[in-house]
């Protein structure tokens, strides 16, 4: 019922004409949350109109393939949302080079900046200006079922290494277990195989490096070598039968009934998979166990193995919104209004200090986890793009099947790059 | 000599106030633009705009500014996947041509005559056509499906194993050409359904007569009767063979390994999901280069071969 009363004071406004000036219509535009979220967001909008007279700030959602889709156009119009829900990296330089964002620091409140973590700002920021804020951070882990994993006599603390990884998979296979489950047909659960592999070898800068054409791009040996560690997972033939024409949302929902040992996904399937299990329980806390992505023995640059790969996913500003909207999206993102993000287990927050109020144990590792990491890479299908996520993705998911030789996987994504 | 042969011979100054007396001038004046107004702006206009798209590098953010010249052709033309893509349309219309075509003629046949049993088939065979293409999608993604679906229980009970049809580069694209033929064969039963009934009835009883076989009845009588529904069908056929799309996302998406895309999912795939709005553009214009050629093609020679 918010809604419409919000539109309804918005439309009185302006037809109320100039006496009426005054008022401050911010909209935001978020890719569908679920109703707690949604709930968190709408408190937060109500709060910061007690606090400003003659504000009114409007949530919108789309689903997420529409927003995507829309967006570009939507910048464009007179209809353009103030602030809105982004990835991040290279869609944020894109939109900024298109003239549709601007520079927030100014606005900001003294001394907010230094509430966020460095990395989290870089995801916002083009040639040193910050075009947004980062809200929550995730990270792409192994989940495990340890039931599974036991009845194959496999320690999970002692996978180190990715060769501890292969050998724990055969085992498992050995025991006559599916060892992993993976949704091939949606391709990105696949990418974060050969992204994170790629961090590994190559160290921190590897993909920054790559962007700037530097030690061969894309072409990078890292690039090339992460492919084979791939395909030697994939000759093990690891995954359940017709992964590749799996969705997400059933592998999912597979892992959570137990159909497989490990599913390398983000934290914030956690929720979600019980949802999606038959039982619509999923498999129980103390039967669940989250292990980091392996690390390499002899990585080709250093700094690789402690780097994290997820999201950092936060708002950008659009070039219309008024001084207002940035005040609030600083207000949204205060300590207090974090912290209870993750006291109600939304979401794990970024500002520094506010994820003390968490309890869930996945949310808490996850987050020492990002805060222990070297280097915080963002996914590479969001990281570079559309086009060029789109094209590691089907090499991800044709290395999956073997169609395809790491040398081929590592030019195609450079051309990709090329012609973005 | 008919009335328009008539008029046709007047000075046009006289055919000219003839049209303003009888009101034809301004039924043009008032029924024209809205129908002019629509399809300019939302035929002729996007038409235009795509093809001054294709020649950029554009991802859809601002104005497009960085010139490629054919760039995007040349890219297209070299990639291993627009070509599986027009392969698979290929191999779409020779299905539709060869298979789906001759079903729905034979379905046709047994069933065009007007009784309470023909209505109950009739309705049965024409279901699939009424279904949204999505919705089909769906659901026969959950009949391939390996785990579950009704074809890996079919497999198992042969001892076959799990199946996983939409998974195998080579099976998926059958499975597809199998839900398209299923889809649409029923509007091209209707189509010979509605022709078959208007042959004239003496003139298969006066076959008969004459000692025509069931067969031969068929071959001789009825098929040239509706030969110019036929060359609708066929026309239909390959139209909607370019198109398909809405069937193909959600069964395999163009998947596994880019194997089972058609031209209008290559161009939402590569151009509109990957933000490549001048790249998606170009085939886009390629696409309706084929489209025009053919129909202009099919019009010429067999619409009609077929009226004559």
């Amino acid at each position: 019922m918010k809604y419409p009363t919000a539109a309804l004071a918005a439309a009185i406004a302006l037809a109320s004409g100039p006496a009426a000036l005054a008022q401050t219509q911010i909209n935001v535009l978020r890719v569908v949350v679920n109703p707690e979220q949604e709930a968190y967001l709408e408190q937060i909008a109500r709060d910061f109109e007690a606090q400003r007279d003659g504000v009114t700030v409007t949530f919108d959602y789309v689903a997420n393939e529409a927003y995507k889709a829309r967006l570009p156009t939507l910048l464009q119009s007179n209809a353009a949302p103030d602030i809105f829900y982004s990835w991040g990296g290279q869609t944020v330089v894109e939109q900024v080079e298109a003239g549709f964002l601007q520079p927030i620091d100014d606005h900001l409140p003294e001394g907010f900046r230094e509430t966020i973590p460095e990395a989290g700002l870089q995801a916002y920021e083009v040639e040193g200006q910050l075009y947004g804020l980062p809200q929550y951070a995730t990270e792409v882990v192994l989940w495990a079922n340890r039931e599974l994993t036991e009845q194959a006599g496999i320690d999970l603390d002692a996978i180190q290494t990715w060769d501890d990884f292969l050998g724990a998979v055969q085992t498992i296979k050995d025991a006559g277990i599916t060892p992993i489950i993976a949704g091939g047909q949606d391709k990105w659960p696949l990418h974060f195989y050969w992204s994170y592999l790629a961090l590994r070898h190559g160290g921190p800068d590897i993909v920054t490096n790559a962007m700037a054409g530097e030690n061969g791009g894309f072409e990078n040996e890292a690039f090339i070598e992460a492919g084979r560690e791939f395909l030697r997972l994939v000759e093990l033939e690891p995954f359940q039968p017709g992964f590749i024409s799996t969705t997400y949302e059933t592998a999912s929902g597979m892992f959570a009934d137990g159909a497989g040992a490990f599913h390398l996904m983000g934290d914030w399937d956690y929720l979600p998979m019980r949802e999606r299990s038959t039982s619509g329980e999923g498999l129980p806390d103390e039967q669940l166990a989250i292990i980091s992505f392996p690390t390499v023995a002899e990585p080709l640059a250093e700094g690789g193995n402690e780097a994290t790969l997820g999201g950092i996913n936060g708002w950008a500003v659009s070039a219309s919104a008024e001084p207002e909207a940035i005040e609030f999206l600083a207000f949204m993102m205060s300590a207090e209004n974090q912290r209870e993000a993750g006291a109600q287990e939304l979401f794990i927050p970024i500002a520094i200090d506010t994820s003390d109020a968490m309890e869930n144990p996945f949310y808490v590792q996850v987050a020492r986890n990002i805060e222990a990491s070297s280097y915080h890479q963002i996914f590479l299908d969001q990281f570079l793009g559309a086009s060029v996520g789109a094209t590691i993705n089907d090499i991800s998911a044709d290395l999956a099947q073997g169609t395809i030789t790491p040398e081929d996987a590592a030019a195609q994504v450079e051309e990709a790059w090329d012609f973005r | 000599m008919t009335l328009a042969d008539a008029e046709r011979r007047l000075p046009a100054s006289a055919r000219w106030r003839r049209a303003v007396s009888n009101g034809r001038v301004s039924a043009v004046l008032i029924l024209l633009p809205p129908a002019l107004i629509l399809f300019t702006m939302f035929v002729t206009l996007p038409l235009g705009e795509s093809a001054w798209y294709s020649f950029f590098n554009w991802n859809g953010y601002g104005t497009p500014s960085n010139f490629v010249g054919f760039g995007n052709y040349e890219r297209i033309l070299n990639h291993s996947v627009f070509h599986i893509a027009v392969g698979n349309t290929l191999k779409i219309v020779a299905i539709s041509l060869l298979v789906q075509m001759p079903l729905a003629l034979f379905l046709a046949l047994l069933i065009y005559k007007k009784t309470p049993t023909n209505a109950v088939f009739r309705l049965v065979f024409f279901l699939p056509y009424i279904l949204a293409e999505v919705a089909a999608g769906l659901i026969w993604s959950f009949v391939f499906d390996g785990n579950y679906g009704v074809t890996a229980s079919i497999a198992q009970s042969f001892g076959l194993g799990n199946v996983f049809i939409l998974s195998d580069p080579d099976l998926a694209f059958m499975a597809i050409m199998t839900v398209i033929v299923w889809k649409y064969f029923g509007f091209h039963m209707m189509i010979y359904i509605a022709a078959l009934q208007s042959v004239p009835q003496d003139q298969i009883e006066a076959a008969r007569i004459e000692g025509a076989s069931r067969w031969q009845v068929v071959r001789y009588v009825q098929i040239p009767h509706i030969r110019p529904a036929i060359a609708v069908s066929a026309f239909f056929a390959i139209i909607g063979a370019l198109q398909v799309f809405d069937v193909i996302i959600p069964l395999t998406n163009g998947g596994p390994s880019n194997q089972t895309h058609t031209i209008v999912t290559y161009l939402y795939t590569f151009g509109l999901t990957r933000l490549n709005i001048g790249f998606g553009s170009a085939v886009g214009v390629i696409l309706f280069i084929g489209a025009v050629t053919v129909a202009v093609f099919y019009q010429r020679i067999f619409m009609k071969r077929a009226e004559a």
